[in-house]
């Protein structure tokens, strides 16, 4: 008998093309488009805790002036290299200093040019910035002692000006300073704000302040700590011994800045995370609308569906059996509906995530959240008209208007 | 001899007192007021009477399909009033059968497919459903219209489906509410011939609600319901 019913409700289905295509229509939208938000949403949160953990949350950065970015008051004194050397000297829970002077100019190979960050430091700066070099080789101590004209690039930049020629030993040009490449970076990709790590030339610092700047300043550092010390205290102790260095009074204000990655990097997942419950919150929003779509498609079928009830009862089905089959009918519209909801969801999910360049992060959970309320709708709007209709006398269900 | 009938076997249907009420207190209205009929196998009876006679609503009540308010109504014996909900389905399903005013067969089915519907609630396997359906459906005169959806067949042709249906099953009664009632003289004379002829080979007994006198000529016995009473019961044009 489950049989025959199961068949019976297939059949229905088949014979109301229209009808079925609608209703599932309203739960392959919903679906999809909760899942789809969700996971690109979770997809970006994943990204940029990966980020921040390649960034690394041991990560200070030392900047003159009273607070970053533009707007420096005059009286900002910058740091020369002896303060960055002093850092590490003095205070114990620091594992590598680098100081860091960056400028944006033309990189020249050949007939190729190409607009840069050239940044001066040292080897220190592959370490805290959880830099590898994939072929070639860091600064030797000469080169840095002496300010070599040697530089490292980073992957967008060997690309650009060296196409697929291998850039070891040749000679870029950067403003009046030629240089040699004894080494390119492994790819870091892009960063939390968008911006390109690949993009960058690293040179020796000395070589940066002679030939590029003109001068002895270094214009921040960026100091990593040690793993499991306290980011904390590192950040308390070299504030104190910049305090020192530059003979500031009590009643100064600091003329520098310490700052924690890990803030920044809180404040980036928040915002991420934030995003992500908007775009869930559009996605509810469309499944509810994919809901209202079942709601009308089966509630517009009701007398049609009732005047049939009365029919199949008339002629001799028990309620049980007629419920029975449109039980079957909602739960396989719904499912139907949610699988294929799901595999389209999927699909654009990963095809979003490739144009995106987020990971794809499959959430489980909400694939079974939304399959489970599309179905629930489903069954409840295709089941409960058909219960109200099986319950009436024969000839009341008949006579529906 | 036909006095002699009704002692021997009980009739197939016996109603008393029955009396069916809609709504209730000032709005009340009285549909039956106390019907007493008896209906014995094989007989073709014509229900008749101006609307809001109570006819329509004694046949409802006579097929199970609506349920009375007071009265004993008794089915080869059995009490229907003190069966289940379930148990009078069942019963539609194995003795009664319906062709009703607007046909009502499922829209976007085939003829053979709306025929068969009885017999899968019968649980007939579905070979046997197919070559009952044809069958029932050769009776009608259809069978060439197996695979036309109820859009594709006109008035006639779709009672004829819906009287097919009502057969399929052998059952012991077939009530019909005004079959001729939405179609032509024709048409009408054409599905009257039919009921005839059911009524007179297979012995299957007929109550059918018209208001027409033509169509009720048909009948070996007219009842006439007047007020939610009957007025009148004749017998091949002679009082009972």
């Amino acid at each position: 008998m489950l049989w025959n019913t199961i068949m019976l409700a297939l059949r229905e289905i088949k014979r109301n093309v229209m009808r079925s295509v609608l209703t599932m229509l309203g739960i392959v939208i919903g679906v999809g488009a909760v899942i789809t938000m969700v996971t690109i949403g979770g997809g970006a949160t994943a990204q940029v805790k990966e980020q921040i953990a390649s960034m690394g949350s041991n990560l200070l950065m030392v900047t003159p002036g009273k607070r970053l970015g533009p707007g420096q008051s005059s009286d900002t004194v910058l740091f020369k290299t002896s303060d960055g050397e002093a850092i590490f000297r003095e205070v114990s829970s620091i594992a590598a200093v680098a100081p860091v002077s960056s400028k944006s100019l033309q990189a020249v190979f050949g007939n190729q040019n190409w607009s840069t960050t050239v940044t001066g430091s040292d080897n220190q700066y592959f370490r805290v910035t959880n830099r590898s070099i994939r072929t070639g080789r860091q600064f030797s101590d000469s080169e840095l002692r002496a300010g070599a004209a040697v530089c490292i690039a980073g992957e967008t930049v060997g690309k650009k000006l060296f196409g697929g020629q291998d850039p070891l030993g040749e000679k870029i040009r950067l403003e009046k300073l030629s240089c040699q490449v004894i080494g390119i970076l492994e790819a870091k990709g892009q960063s939390t704000m968008g911006m390109d790590q690949d993009d960058i030339v690293v040179i020796p610092l000395r070589t940066f302040q002679r030939r590029i700047s003109g001068n002895q300043d270094v214009a921040m550092f960026q100091v990593s700590v040690h793993q499991g010390a306290s980011t904390e205290k590192a950040q308390r102790d070299i504030r104190l011994l910049m305090r020192e260095r530059r003979h500031l009074s009590p009643s100064d204000d600091d003329n520098f800045n310490v700052m924690d990655m890990k803030e920044i990097a809180t404040m980036l997942t928040s915002t991420t995370q934030l995003l992500t419950a908007l775009l869930s919150a559009v996605a509810a929003v469309s499944l509810l609308v994919g809901g209202i779509g079942i709601m009308n498609i089966m509630l517009v079928s009701i007398t049609e569906r009732t005047r049939e009830i009365g029919v199949r009862l008339a002629i001799g089905a028990l309620e049980r059996e007629v419920l029975m089959q449109f039980l079957v009918e909602a739960v396989v519209l719904s499912s139907l509906g949610g699988l294929i909801g799901i595999v389209l969801a999927l699909t654009a999910s990963v095809w979003l995530s490739g144009i995106l360049r987020v990971p794809f992060v499959f959430n489980a959970g909400i694939v079974v959240i939304a399959f489970l309320f599309s179905a629930a709708v489903g069954v409840l709007f295709g089941y409960f008209p058909a219960l109200k209709a099986a319950r009436l006398d024969p000839i009341e269900a008949l006579r529906h208007e | 001899m036909n006095a002699l009938h009704q002692t021997k076997n009980p009739p197939l249907i016996a109603l008393q007192g029955m009396t069916k009420v809609y709504g209730a207190g000032q709005a009340a209205m009285h549909a039956l007021r106390g019907i007493d009929l008896r209906i014995n196998e094989g007989e073709f009876l014509a229900v008749m009477g101006p609307s809001g006679s109570g006819k329509s609503t004694c046949m409802n009540i006579l097929g199970c399909l609506d349920t009375p308010t007071a009265g004993t109504y008794k089915f080869k014996g059995i009490e229907v009033g003190k069966l289940t909900r379930n148990q009078r389905t069942r019963l539609r399903r194995f003795y009664l059968g319906f062709v009703f005013q607007g046909y009502n067969l499922l829209s976007r089915t085939s003829a053979l497919e709306n025929v068969e519907l009885p017999l899968i609630y019968r649980g007939v396997s579905a070979r046997l459903r197919r070559a009952r359906a044809l069958e029932a459906l050769e009776r009608v005169g259809l069978k060439e219209w197996k695979s036309h959806t109820p859009s594709e067949l006109s008035g006639g042709q779709q009672q004829r489906v819906a009287i097919a249906r009502s057969i399929v099953t052998d059952p012991a009664v077939l009530f019909a509410d005004e079959p001729t009632g939405n179609l032509d003289t024709a048409r009408s004379h054409e599905i009257m011939d039919l009921l005839t002829g059911l009524n007179r080979d297979q012995r299957i007994t007929i109550v059918m609600v018209t208001h027409e006198p033509d169509m009720a000529a048909y009948a070996k016995r007219t009842v006439r319901f007047l007020d939610g009473l009957v007025e009148s019961d004749e017998q091949n044009g002679r009082p009972r």
